[in-house]
């Protein structure tokens, strides 16, 4: 690359990347504002923290946290084993019957605009609740119950992709040496491709702590998630304690993001030494 | 041979109750009439008579849609919209995904860390950081009165311009990430050895880049494309009552409306809409896949 | 003192009719849809021989090894080892352990769990286990290695682990995939006598995939030749090397000068064959069985051809020509002369004298051989 061309690259990446983080930095930044006004700076009062000791005492907010851990927790773990299931096979399995549909059923809901899970999956519920009775009432249940669904395609794909890849000259030398299939499978293939179900397992927590759309179609009375609480505020415009939540938000992503590489970076260290 | 069907039965199961069964239910409600009832839907099939069942397919949601201009014209802002927006994402984003690609590998694992950090933000968050910067006394409009750039502020909130910048804001990352593991495997000593045979820089992207990097191009397009085109959230905080996306008018219908059998309607074209962008989008995926084993 | 083949090739078993095959195949094929891998192969194979299968890629070697280690189920054919029929058993079950071509060591266990993985899953106690992981480190001398991790290692050090983990078993039969391509030359050859001490050490049967024919030479009792998906020859190395059964494995195996030619006398003591190709005539001194007016080919090994500047006697094995090329190796010298006819004959030489006549290019020279040198081949 010659420097014209680099320096393009450059600006472009520059230019992109405060495109991406000037928003948050404002968010953040305006959460210490006195200001109700959020984007008017009070100077004679700020910074301050009183927006954040708001928050902390906003019982709706904490009650819809609560709901949304609970619900995003479950999703998480049950996600990763169907996805875990599904990527395994559609990796390891050339053929079966219904590959096809398997297939398709684990890549549609990566595009498939929200809008039409969500009201796909309402109206299944209400058409079981007249069939058999079950589920009586949307609430925690069927808000689980709908995540699993989107956010199994994504482990799928993940664990699909990182298969992918995979030795499978590792699985035969197992068998090789006396190992059953299923043996094989949790002593050999899973500890491998463990941190590709880790970075899925995140994924589908993090989606269905952020979920809106699908939240609302399937949810039912009390059980509103932290999305359906922020959204309801801010369809009326800003509020500080948004601001607020925004912040410690993108704290915890940041120091997850940031302890996790720096200690896999370590690990690649310790390694190196070892050698 | 049963042990492999016992592995994908049970995601097969799942995903077929609750991801294919309810499709087949909304094309049902949407053929059913609107009823003063819980649910608001009169049921399709109905005994008159000792023996004999009778279906009512009532046209009428699908002829409503096709008739009213609101619908078609959501349907059309909606597809413009939308590609308006992936050809924005694929302007900002190609740049972007291209620095990383290029970039020494420690740098590019931190790049692409700063790339995925907003994408495991809240997207609704995200949004609402707009709603500050956008609105009349916010900061962007504060900062151009401060430094004497305008004199009013700007309408930036609730138009179309901002609906623009929320999308492709949120869906960047889903540009670029794509795209960039296709850049990645790319030989970079193609590049020199074109040059070495008399192609300019800008030429060789242009014949060898370009058209190498056109998986990762199709597949980051449809991740925005698609799901932009059912887009709700964005438009609803940012667009205004004016933003006319058919997502936003299938929540209209099913929310405020209780209009079961409409908000179906629009589900079922909006799929049929989308069903052939997405077999695009598989069809690429199986491309690539196929080209890296 | 070891030789390839260690104690088998002194026994020699496969001359005897009454010896017990240890490793019998019989009728193999392997179909994937309408190609097949392998194509009906049936094979003998003795208790401590080193047998390799040689092979282009593509040749089926590779597939027929995989169903030996009962990772490919044959479309048709029995698999007998030890006399037990092992044709539909899986991996997990066969007294068969396999060394793979990427060596396929577990990344996430260290030296010591991977050579003792196999032994844990026939829960031998730990004592045994511990103490049986320690000897065959020691013997494929990694003793000191043992908590190391497989990306801590070298290629080579890889190599010895899978080789330790495959063997600490005492399987009756190993497979080998291409166990020396991942070397570089010298390593290469170092291996492959220590692979012939620890087999004749230890007596087990091993099984060798390559593609490399001098590895072939070095480490088997006796080769496999591979074509199509068929064996075209099996016998040991000087077998396949000086008495060549067919045009494939005569230039499969080594290079050699092949003349086409026409029959002119056949008889029980010699042939002499008139080849336009030579532009001369070629007396062997054995006969063969051929039709009369049949197209045969005679081989003659490039190490067999004498180079002169004067004139040989005789009229048969003679022939004239101009030095087109000259390869310098060191131990030797390639030769390629081209005859009138426009052929092109490859001559090597060793370099025995440091200032000998040098012959250099264009130079006019005979080239001649002996009667028994060549071998006459029919198809």
């Amino acid at each position: 690359m010659n420097y014209r061309s680099s320096y393009f690259i450059l600006t472009c990446l520059g230019l992109g990347f405060a495109f991406l983080y000037i928003p948050i930095l404002s968010m953040v930044v305006f959460s210490f504002n006195a200001s109700k006004l959020v984007t008017v700076w009070d100077a004679a009062n700020s910074p301050t923290l009183k927006w954040y000791y708001a928050l902390l005492n906003n019982e709706e907010i904490l009650d819809a946290a609560w709901i949304s851990l609970k619900v995003a927790l479950i999703n998480a773990s049950g996600s990763v084993i169907l996805g875990t299931l599904a990527g395994f096979g559609l990796a390891r399995f050339s053929q079966f019957r219904g590959r096809f549909t398997l297939n398709a059923m684990t890549t549609a809901p990566l595009v498939m605009p929200e809008v039409i899970t969500g009201l796909s999956l309402l109206l299944l519920f209400v058409a079981l609740e007249q069939l058999i009775g079950w589920p009586a009432g949307r609430g925690i249940t069927t808000m689980t119950i709908g995540h699993m669904t989107f956010s199994m395609a994504y482990v799928t794909v993940i664990v699909n992709s990182r298969l992918a890849t995979f030795d499978t000259a590792l699985e035969e030398a197992a068998m090789d040496l006396g190992a059953r299939p299923l043996k094989v499978f949790f002593v050999i293939t899973l500890p491998i491709i463990f941190p590709a179900i880790l970075s899925g397992w995140l994924l589908a927590f993090t989606l269905s702590w952020d979920d809106l759309v699908i939240s609302s179609f399937t949810s039912g009375p009390g059980s509103s998630t932290l999305p359906m609480v922020v959204f309801s505020k801010v369809r009326l415009g800003v509020s500080p304690e948004i601001n607020v939540l925004a912040t410690i938000t993108i704290t915890v992503v940041t120091l997850m993001i940031v302890g996790v590489s720096w200690w896999m970076a370590r690990m690649a260290k310790l390694d190196k030494a070892a050698a | 041979m049963t042990g492999r069907g016992l592995v994908v039965v049970l995601p097969y199961m799942w995903l077929l109750l609750f991801f294919v069964v309810p499709f087949v239910i909304v094309l049902k409600i949407s053929f059913s009439d609107i009823d003063l009832a819980i649910p608001p839907y009169k049921p399709l099939l109905e005994w008159v008579g000792k023996n004999s069942l009778a279906i009512k397919l009532n046209f009428n949601n699908y002829a409503f849609l096709f008739t009213d201009r609101l619908y078609i014209n959501a349907f059309l802002n909606s597809i413009k919209v939308a590609f308006i927006s992936t050809v924005l994402c694929l302007l900002v984003g190609y740049p972007m995904a291209y620095g990383i690609a290029r970039a020494k590998p420690a740098l590019r694992n931190i790049l692409l860390l700063l790339v995925i950090l907003p994408f495991w933000t809240s997207l609704l968050l995200r949004v609402y950081a707009w709603i500050g910067l956008l609105k009349a006394n916010g900061v962007i409009n504060n900062v151009l009165l401060h430094l004497g750039l305008i004199h009013e502020p700007l309408t930036m909130l609730y138009t179309p311009f901002a609906m623009y910048v929320g999308i492709v804001y949120s869906y960047l990352p889903f540009f670029i990430l794509p795209l960039y593991a296709n850049l990645e495997k790319m030989d970079w000593q193609l590049l020199e050895a074109a040059e070495d045979l008399g192609c300019r820089p800008w030429q060789a992207f242009y014949k060898i880049t370009l058209p190498l990097s056109r998986n990762g191009v199709l597949a980051g397009s449809m991740l925005v494309f698609i799901p932009a085109v059912g887009e709700f959230v964005i438009p609803a905080l940012l667009g205004g009552p004016n933003a006319l996306m058919i997502g936003r008018v299938l929540w209209d219908e099913f929310f405020s409306n209780r209009a079961w059998p409409v908000a179906s309607a629009v589900a079922i074209l909006l799929l049929i809409l989308l069903v052939p962008f997405m077999m695009w989008y598989q069809s690429v995926q199986a491309r690539e896949s196929a080209g890296a084993r | 003192m070891t030789t390839s083949g260690g104690a088998a090739v002194k026994a020699a078993p496969w001359k005897d009719p009454t010896a017990r095959p240890y490793v019998q195949v019989d009728h193999i094929t392997k179909s994937f849809g309408d190609f097949k891998a392998v194509n009906d192969v049936s094979l003998k194979i003795y208790q401590g021989e080193i047998f390799c299968l040689l092979g282009a890629s593509g040749c089926g070697k590779t597939t027929l090894l995989r169903m030996l280690g009962g990772f490919e189920t044959p479309s048709s054919g029995k698999i007998f080892i030890d006399g037990e029929d092992m044709t539909g058993v899986p991996p997990y079950e066969r007294p068969v352990n396999m060394m793979f071509q990427s060596y396929a060591l577990f990344p996430h266990m260290n030296v010591e769990q991977n050579v003792a993985f196999g032994l844990k899953q026939d829960r031998i106690p730990k004592p045994q286990i511990e103490e049986r992981v320690a000897t065959m480190l020691d013997l494929v001398k990694l003793g000191d290695f043992a908590k190391r991790k497989p990306h801590q290692l070298s290629g080579g050090q890889r190599q010895r682990v899978a080789l330790a983990r495959s063997l600490v078993k005492r399987p009756k039969l190993l497979l080998l995939d291409e166990p020396l391509g991942a070397l570089d030359k010298k390593l290469r050859e170092h291996t492959q006598f220590e692979l012939i001490s620890l087999q004749d050490k230890l007596g087990v049967t091993f099984v060798v995939v390559t593609h490399d024919q001098e590895e072939a030479m070095t480490l088997a009792s006796r080769i496999g030749v591979m074509n199509h998906g068929e064996i075209v020859q099996a016998g040991t190395p000087s077998e396949i090397y000086e008495f060549p059964s067919s045009k494939f494995v005569a230039d499969f195996v080594g290079s050699v000068n092949m003349f086409e030619g026409k029959l002119l006398e056949d008889e029980p003591e010699y042939v002499r064959i008139g080849s336009e190709e030579l532009g001369g005539t070629i007396y062997v001194s054995h006969g063969i069985s051929a039709p009369p007016e049949a197209i045969v080919w005679a081989a003659v090994r490039p190490e067999k051809i004498f180079m002169s500047t004067a004139p040989p006697a005789g009229t048969d094995n003679v022939v004239r020509g101009a030095v087109q090329d000259i390869a310098y190796l060191g131990d030797l010298s390639i030769y390629l002369v081209k005859l009138p006819t426009g052929k092109v004959v490859r001559v090597t030489q060793p370099n025995t004298s440091r200032h000998a006549e040098a012959i250099t290019w264009d130079q006019q020279v005979y080239l001649s051989w002996d009667a028994t040198s060549p071998v006459v081949v029919t198809r």
